[in-house]
């Protein structure tokens, strides 16, 4: 078993897809790098943080890109976010299998703050493009960063979230809410309540990953050779629908509770017999949980 | 300026906009067409209850008033920065508010933004980042987050940010500097209706953001660089 959360971005490329069949545009070779970084005196990297190309998996043909966490945390750039957006409107033109992100981001890269925000909503504006065109995008979310900031909501606006238990999904960052609200509200050093209410696990409770998966490399590709078949078009019904669960969910937790029970409480709400065993539940375990 | 004097100066006095809490809401006739106008005040921060309520209406004005367009009043603090939230899926919440929207406007309902006072961030990038177009008034304030914090954060010199942010608009907050990278189309100045009436007839459905970046020299390789993706081998 090869941990995927430990793998570079370009280690999982290498691993996930059919073997070397990944041929890369915009490789390091051509030094496309940020403007920004180095009137900051900020080492830059020449992919910017981000391998994008085509690949085989299982014999079909899709466009991957694949963040780099190790580089800035994976952060969105000027340069990083375009390269997701040609990657992107590329796929609208020459309509592979299927599209997939393998996302290790926190986020906006802070260093080019304005340019890295409207970069994210370009790139969520073209993965709903790509959808539009009936091709299915699919998130994979196995990285020790995890997910955050605006690619957290990118992720949510893909067809299929696949998800490991090694990793998090959230919008901001338990250290940003306790510098905002303080450790009452949030305390990010407490490790088991911020997997409680980030981690893989939560997010399969809640339906908010579409797959649980172990952070093994093969359990990726088998759950994104699977994925790659299932395009979700966006209707009215389909967001009457998710309309209705986010409102439910909400409701079922009308407010704020203490931090050791709130996550428990809303698992128990959702029907999880036995909350509290949940942290020392397997992936295997917890899949049985939800039925749909 | 106050959401109720914006409302005046585009509507005029029967403009029949409402508040309840941070969240505004109402059907006007412009130019004897009906627009549905959704936006928040009161700097709001965007939490799923906030970005339910408002996908809520855009859902409603699809199914109810097709074709009718859309104005994202908007004024927030950005993302609701709170535990529960987290917990309860925020970025599934605001994903879903960015996904009505963009439903709308491929259904044919024009999406507007006007930031009329602040627009951070979280809050903004399922509003007027992904309307048609994002326009905003001259007095207004857009950023990620101010210069002290982004210093803290990137671990990089005050001073040296400050400096850079006099002709980098990447480092800087202002209106001005989201015009040039292409995030704002147009600041609203002097006759508002004008202004609106002039989106309203303007606004293009394709994201042309990199394109007006590049041609106003505040982001001048976004385009560029998905254009070579695009032609690469």
């Amino acid at each position: 078993m090869i941990s995927y959360a430990e793998c570079s971005a370009r280690e999982r490329i290498a691993r996930l897809f059919d073997a070397n069949t990944f041929h890369e545009w915009l490789p390091p070779s051509e030094r496309i790098t940020s403007p920004h970084l180095a009137q900051l005196g900020v080492p830059s990297s020449f992919d910017d943080g981000v391998a994008i190309g085509r690949a085989l998996l299982g014999g079909r043909e899709v466009f991957v890109a694949a963040q780099e966490g190790a580089f800035m945390g994976g952060g969105v750039g000027e340069v990083h976010g375009a390269k997701l957006v040609g990657l992107l409107r590329r796929a609208q033109r020459d309509r592979p299998d299927a599209v997939l992100l393998l996302v290790d981001s926190g986020g906006v890269r802070l260093h080019e703050a304005n340019a890295g925000l409207i970069a994210v909503s370009e790139v969520m504006r073209a993965v709903l493009d790509v959808r539009a065109a009936g091709i299915p995008v699919i998130v994979l979310v196995g990285s020790a960063n995890g997910c955050f900031g605006g690619m957290g909501i990118v992720a949510r606006c893909a067809d299929q979230v696949l998800m490991s238990d090694a990793s998090r999904l959230a919008m901001s960052g338990p250290e940003v809410i306790e510098a905002s609200h303080g450790v009452d509200e949030f305390d990010a050093r407490d490790r088991a309540l911020v997997w409680r209410t980030t981690g893989g696990k939560h997010r399969w409770i809640t339906g908010d990953c579409d797959v649980l998966l172990d952070d093994d490399v093969a359990a990726f590709r088998e759950a994104a050779c699977a994925a790659v078949n299932g395009s979700r078009p966006v209707t009215v019904e389909s967001l009457e629908a998710e309309h209705l669960q986010l409102a439910a969910r909400w409701a079922l937790l009308p407010e704020a509770l203490d931090g050791d029970v709130e996550a428990l409480t809303l698992w128990q709400r959702l029907g999880v017999p036995k909350p509290e065993e949940v942290a020392s539940m397997d992936v295997q375990a917890l899949r049985a949980l939800r039925t749909d | 300026m106050d959401w109720k004097t914006l409302a005046e100066r585009l509507f005029g006095s029967d403009h029949g906009l409402t508040a309840e809490g941070d969240f505004i809401t109402g059907d006007v006739r412009f130019d004897g067409a009906p627009l549905k106008v959704i936006g928040t005040t009161g700097h709001a921060p965007i939490g799923v209850q906030l970005a339910l309520a408002q996908a809520r209406v855009v859902l409603d004005t699809i199914e109810h008033h097709p074709g009718c367009p859309i104005l994202l009043l908007i004024d927030t603090q950005g993302q609701q920065l709170r535990r529960r939230d987290e917990l309860l899926g925020i970025n599934r919440a605001m994903a879903h508010l960015g996904l009505c929207l963009d439903l709308a406007r491929r259904r044919g309902h024009r999406v507007i933004g006007l930031v009329y006072d602040q627009a951070l961030s979280g809050g903004f990038i399922t509003s007027g980042l992904i309307a048609d177009a994002c326009y905003a008034l001259p007095e207004a304030e857009i950023r990620v987050m101010r210069l002290p914090a982004m210093a803290r954060i990137t671990k990089l010199k005050p001073e040296l940010l400050e400096a850079l942010s006099q002709d980098n608009p990447v480092f800087a907050p202002g209106v001005e500097n989201y015009v040039a990278m292409g995030g704002v189309r147009a600041l609203w100045q002097g006759d508002l209706p004008l202004a609106l009436r002039g989106a309203l007839a303007d606004a293009a459905t394709d994201d042309r953001r990199a394109a007006d970046g590049a041609a106003r020299g505040g982001r001048k390789l976004a385009s560029d660089v998905a254009q070579r993706v695009l032609d690469a081998a």
